[in-house]
């Protein structure tokens, strides 16, 4: 077979940020296939240096609209850890809670928003006003507000959260709010299984593609692990030794290019969803369970586009979860209490937490004044990105001989299978393979 | 024919665009006055030809920079969409440094002198490299407020941003003042329309609708001195949104009038 064409989409829609997918036929042979990444540089770890404790947060959560809240976790767990700060019980359920919001918003705009128009033949959301599936449509706005709800509850804003600071929260819920979340959720969790089903319908659509990787998250023997935990891999087990991430997260150039990439074991590896439901799926909640068995989901799922899925199980989780920390938290009666005191000392700090799309860490060093001296982000998105060429390169092959609308369709739903999240790349990528 | 809107993403969080998804069942109500025929974050379909052009995020590069005149000459009305457009937000911050500086830091000896996407200068805002006519602020907007500009603008009609400070909001809220409770706020130099959100969930106003073109200069001493604070404190709170205020070249000077002014 003898073809020549180029795929050239730049800015790929439907996700955040700016990446761009080249693919290059000639003769029917692949000469050059490539996903490239063209947001501009933002420098956070510069505009860092010299910055008080408490600006960290409020600074680190604009690296990212869409997971302010996983940044935000991340930069007080490194600002507490490096200052030695502990924080209460109420506070550890709270921000449990807050995680959960923002895991929730963040899938469901994933997988109904931007995901599901490829499942459904259409350009956008906005077309199925007028189809059979309103009705689908409606329900995935009301569990994308639910969610929302809950962020501004929890954290007094959806996008960059007002309550999280150092050592607590600078206001808390009552026990009525509280309580009233817990109805809204309950109800969701029933909204939630229908939408599932509607997924389900269409899953078919997905494309059956497997390319066996590493894939790294956070886990815990205490729980499905996103607040808290150690570095685990499917290749090499846990590492607890957290301060010492660089040695997992190895960032590094390819050296004919600037590319920033990272790997451990292989190649590459894949963080988000699908890398914590292949790890710690025995922790979910009952009903996430069933519903992972309904779409066949297992572990180790290779199907980098049952990520997608991945998120649906998380979110019923997320509600299942949530409504378990509410219950404790009024059970046990909910306190008005001053985020703990700060004490200034020289020290460097680490913070890890599970956002939507991975796992993500601050590292932050302070002087005694509390200023900051040096930060680093590992930043999901970032790691996902050879694992997304790798696929690609080992895809492509498959789909050749598609119509080219097709082939194109098809690289781009599986870049948005990863949901990356380019606007969060503090570090610049610029991957090339030639 | 409904008016169309375009929205466009430049060096940002995107957090202001999810604003809008953010509307969540209303942005079915506002798809009814407004044809949206661009929205790279949420949507695969594109038109060049809008009547309002929404801008999100600061400006970094020359090939923004070429790429946002592009916009200005198909749009009629341009509206910068957040912080980062209306003032740079908080991608000013690194401007206090030479470029060559914040790569170091970030991207250390890479060799990336040949690459375009790379070739930033200090940041800027939208209005720093086209005329905009409408500004949507804070970091993130209002939900609110967008809703309010664009359906203003879709019925023709000139949409209102409040010029008085966020104390007035904050005590509309009943919240006690954050001074009293020992904290340093912006509410009383920053333009309001945030509802106060932020003294409201207990946390100091960080400015970040950008600084009053008139602040009450005499209020804010009054405040320094009624709760033994600094100007150069003030200073130094201002540098998270609103780097250029104390600079004189902006136009903008936190100096006490003399009697007579």
């Amino acid at each position: 077979m003898t073809k020549d064409f180029s795929i050239n989409v730049e800015h790929v829609t439907r996700v955040e940020g700016h990446g761009n997918i080249i693919l290059d036929v000639k003769n029917g042979k692949i000469k050059k296939v490539e996903w490239q990444v063209s947001e501009a540089p933002r420098f956070f770890e510069a505009m860092l240096r010299g910055r008080n404790y408490d600006e960290l947060q409020p600074i680190t959560s604009r690296i990212c609209g869409i997971c302010s809240i996983g940044h935000s976790l991340a930069s007080l767990k490194a600002t507490e850890d490096a200052l030695d700060v502990k924080i209460s019980k109420q506070t550890g359920i709270l921000r449990r809670l807050a995680i959960n919001a923002e895991n929730m918003q963040s899938h469901i705009l994933h997988v109904g928003y931007l995901a599901l128009p490829d499942l459904l033949d259409v350009g956008s959301v906005f077309p199925l006003v007028g189809t059979k599936h309103k009705d689908a449509l409606l329900k995935i706005v009301k569990l994308h507000r639910l969610s929302n709800v809950m962020s501004d509850l929890i954290c007094g804003r959806t996008t960059h959260p007002i309550r999280l600071v150092v050592g607590g929260f600078s206001a808390i819920p009552s026990k009525k709010q509280l309580l009233d979340l817990k109805k809204e959720l309950v109800e969701g969790l029933e909204i939630t299984k229908e939408v599932a089903d509607v997924v389900k319908s269409v899953a078919g659509n997905f494309p059956n593609f497997k390319r066996e990787t590493e894939y790294i998250a956070l886990t815990s023997n205490n729980e499905y692990a996103l607040y808290d935990g150690v570095i685990a891999s499917t290749d090499t087990g846990k590492h607890p030794d957290y301060k010492n991430y660089e040695k997992i997260m190895n960032e590094y150039f390819v050296p004919q290019s600037t590319a920033f990439y990272a790997k451990h074991a292989r190649d590459s590896y894949m963080v988000g969803a699908l890398a914590r439901f292949n790890l710690n799926n025995k922790q979910l909640h009952p009903v996430a369970k069933k519903v992972a068995d309904m779409f066949g989901l297992k572990p180790v799922n290779y199907n980098p586009f049952m990520n997608n899925i991945a998120q649906v199980v998380e979110f019923v989780h997320n509600i299942e979860d949530s409504v378990n920390w509410i219950d404790i938290l009024v059970d046990e009666g909910v306190r008005d209490e001053q985020p703990n005191e700060v004490k200034l000392k020289a020290g460097r700090g680490v913070g890890i937490i599970e956002a939507p799309r991975g796992i993500l860490i601050h590292d932050y060093t302070l002087n005694d004044k509390g200023r900051c001296m040096k930060a680093n982000c590992v930043i999901p998105t970032n790691q996902n990105h050879a694992n997304i060429q790798k696929d690609m390169e080992e895809f492509v092959p498959q789909i050749i001989d598609k119509p080219e609308k097709e082939i194109e369709l098809n690289l781009e739903m599986l870049v948005r299978a990863y949901d990356p999240c380019i606007s969060c790349s503090t570090h610049y990528l610029d991957v090339k393979f030639v | 024919m409904k008016t169309r809107v375009a929205f466009f993403d430049f060096s940002s969080c995107e957090g202001c665009q999810l604003q809008i998804a953010n509307l969540e069942e209303e942005i079915l109500d506002l798809i009814e006055i407004v044809d949206v025929v661009s929205f790279r974050e949420v949507m695969k379909e594109h038109s060049n030809e809008y009547d309002i052009a929404v801008i999100e995020g600061s400006i970094m590069r020359p090939m923004d920079e070429h790429r946002l005149r592009k916009i200005r000459s198909r749009c009629k009305i341009l509206v910068a969409l957040g912080a980062c457009a209306t003032t740079g937000g908080i991608n000013k911050i690194r401007n206090q440094w030479p470029v060559e500086n914040v790569i170091k830091e970030v991207y250390k000896d890479a060799d990336i002198k040949d690459n375009e996407f790379f070739n930033a200068f200090q940041t800027k805002a939208v209005n720093e490299v086209i005329p905009v006519d409408y500004y949507i602020h804070g970091c993130p907007i209002n939900r609110d407020e967008f809703k309010h500009v664009i359906t203003s603008l879709a019925l023709g009609k000139k949409p209102v941003i409040p010029t008085y400070p966020v104390c007035v909001e904050c005590k509309k809220n009943e919240n006690v003042c954050l001074f009293e409770l020992g904290k340093y706020c912006l509410g009383p130099i920053t333009r309001a329309g945030c509802n106060a959100i932020c003294p409201t969930n207990g946390s100091p106003c960080d400015g970040c609708r950008g600084i009053l073109s008139k602040p009450d200069v005499e209020c804010v001493m009054e405040i320094l001195q009624r709760y033994d604070l600094t100007y150069e404190e003030l200073k130094s709170r201002c540098t998270l949104y609103n780097t250029n205020v104390f600079n004189p070249k902006d136009g903008m000077t936190l100096v006490r009038r003399s009697k007579n002014d």
